[in-house]
């Protein structure tokens, strides 16, 4: 692989404000790359993988910036940083789930700059999608990675549609178990997404991870009040502690009364190109006790329909394990 | 031959005029760019180690680019050049950084601490340097000055930290020699929590 000592040559826009930021957004179109932190982005640059004509900087507009607290929940700026999320009083005491998450990612220098909605919007981990083959993803006929010969292990298990690339977010699972809603502005105004609907897999878009469309601009993650202060459980399971990516995580919410969960929202990451709600795990430890017997019956189920391919079969028992952690815990 | 024209100066020669060619062309973007509302000025002023000086940055070069090749700190190591390894950290309003991984246009009103920068102005070593020293911690030497970055800023947040939070903060930077023990007793040492 060629290596680059310096980015490509490209425009750069500066704005401070959001108004700004969408103009120049909408005029670009496909042309422009917004940026956050950069720490997914730059890599993409300077293997030449991918290109714009023009990096539309976000970092600089402080309106993005920041935790609030809101009539219902917390609204938490996208181009906040996820140090920031972790070190939150607010977070730490309502949302721990988010707080835990964020503090996973990567390595203490890249929470320092790496942003919420960066995270949530980078793109799938793939070997060959990232060198810059023209796989399905990228536009061409083919899949590099599922085939026997293929680098596999760090793919996807479920709802694999040509891509079987997976989902490389910590926070993207938390935020699907919090019910958070994603706050999308464009020359339009702004719309609302769920987190659950802001994750598109490659059945209903293969060339795109989120819902976000040229034009727009992720602005605020909102996060309800309907799970704070819930029974919470992140664990991330990766080759090294640290910058690795998940091989499975799962981020779950419990509303527990002595001792039964009354409700739950459980979540899966990196084991298909979005993070994976188990609604029918949520489903069958409604009204059971939060204990080894329950979890043991419901992880079983956890990954029904799972379909491995030529290296990544130990990601079936990871998953169910993490699940039934996450039930017992 | 000049005595003085050593092979460092050399080297650097030849990058010089590498960039030279490269920013010929970054000119003629960064043109096209100015028409727009928020685009990037090329010529701005950068606050290096206390010290701000006028630099002429293209617009999507990386820090740990223009503090080597445009600012001669070449105390600075680019490893990775992909914030995988930690050799190029400095400080960006106190908070460690990938320099290899922010644009120098992104700096442009805070201040950057490089290891040049962490020494007192009369030369005495930083505290950290001095026990990294003492503890004999760099093996080979090319990831230490992130190292001495990462735990100049722990100890500026948190004086006496424990050994977890040492090796917490000193996680995102790579050792392939393996020294991480010393480098974490050097930074304890730094603390004063072992004499």
């Amino acid at each position: 692989m060629p290596s680059h000592d310096v980015m490509p040559n490209m425009e750069l826009y500066q704005p401070v404000q959001v108004e700004d930021a969408i103009a120049i957004a909408d005029r670009l179109a496909e042309r422009g790359w917004l940026v956050g932190g950069g720490q997914d982005t730059y890599g993409w640059l300077k293997d030449r993988a991918k290109s714009a004509d023009a990096l539309i900087d976000l970092s600089g507009i402080e309106a993005l910036r920041g935790i609030r607290e809101i009539s219902d929940g917390i609204e938490i700026g996208a181009l906040t940083t996820l140090t920031e999320i972790t070190d939150n009083s607010v977070i730490q005491s309502q949302f721990s789930l988010l707080a835990d998450a964020a503090g996973r990612v990567a390595s203490p220098q890249i929470r320092n700059i790496g942003t919420i909605g960066g995270n949530v919007s980078q793109d799938v981990r793939c070997w060959y999608y990232r060198r810059g083959l023209s796989c399905y993803r990228a536009g061409g006929n083919l899949c590099y990675a599922d085939t026997p010969q293929g680098m596999n292990r760090e793919h996807s298990l479920f709802e694999a549609s040509r891509c079987v690339a997976a989902t490389a977010s910590d926070t993207a699972p938390a935020l699907v178990a919090l019910d958070a809603t994603m706050v999308i502005q464009s020359l339009n105004g702004e719309r609302t997404v769920s987190a659950e609907d802001y994750f598109v897999g490659p059945a209903i878009d293969i060339e795109n991870t989120t819902d976000l469309r040229p034009g727009e601009i992720l602005t605020a993650v909102r996060i309800p009040s309907t799970w704070a202060n819930a029974t919470f459980y992140f664990e991330k399971v990766a080759d090294r502690n640290v910058w690795d990516f998940s091989l499975v995580n799962v981020a779950a919410a419990f509303k527990v009364n002595g001792g039964i969960v009354e409700d739950s929202r459980i979540v899966a990451g990196a084991v298909q190109a979005t993070p994976r709600r188990l609604t029918n795990v949520e489903n069958a430890v409604r009204g059971q006790a939060k204990n080894a017997a329950t979890a043991e019956s419901a992880a079983a189920i956890a990954v029904d329909g799972a379909r491995a391919l030529a290296h990544n079969g130990f990601k079936i028992p990871l998953m169910q394990n993490l699940v039934k952690r996450a039930i017992s815990a | 031959m000049n005595s003085k024209l050593t092979r460092r100066r050399f080297i650097k020669g030849v990058i010089f005029s590498g960039a030279a060619a490269t920013t010929s062309t970054g000119l003629y973007l960064a043109s096209n760019a100015q028409s727009g509302q928020g685009a990037a000025e090329r010529l701005i002023n950068l606050n290096i180690n206390g010290r701000t000086r006028p630099v002429d940055v293209m617009p999507s070069e990386t820090l740990a680019y223009t503090l080597r090749y445009k600012l001669d700190l070449t105390g600075t190591k680019i490893g990775c050049n992909r914030g995988e390894c930690g050799a190029c950290t400095v400080l960006i309003n106190g908070i460690p950084n990938y320099s290899c991984s922010v644009l120098t246009h992104n700096v442009k009103d805070k201040a950057v601490i490089s290891i040049e920068g962490v020494k007192d102005a009369d030369g005495t070593l930083h505290a950290v340097q001095a026990a990294f020293v003492t503890e004999n911690a760099p093996q080979c030497g090319f990831c230490t000055p992130g190292q001495v970055m990462s735990a100049v800023a722990l100890l500026n947040n948190n004086p006496r930290p424990s050994r977890q939070e040492v090796r917490q903060a000193l996680s995102g930077n790579l050792c392939r020699c393996g020294a991480y023990e010393h480098y974490i007793n050097g930074t304890l040492r730094a603390s004063g929590q072992i004499a």
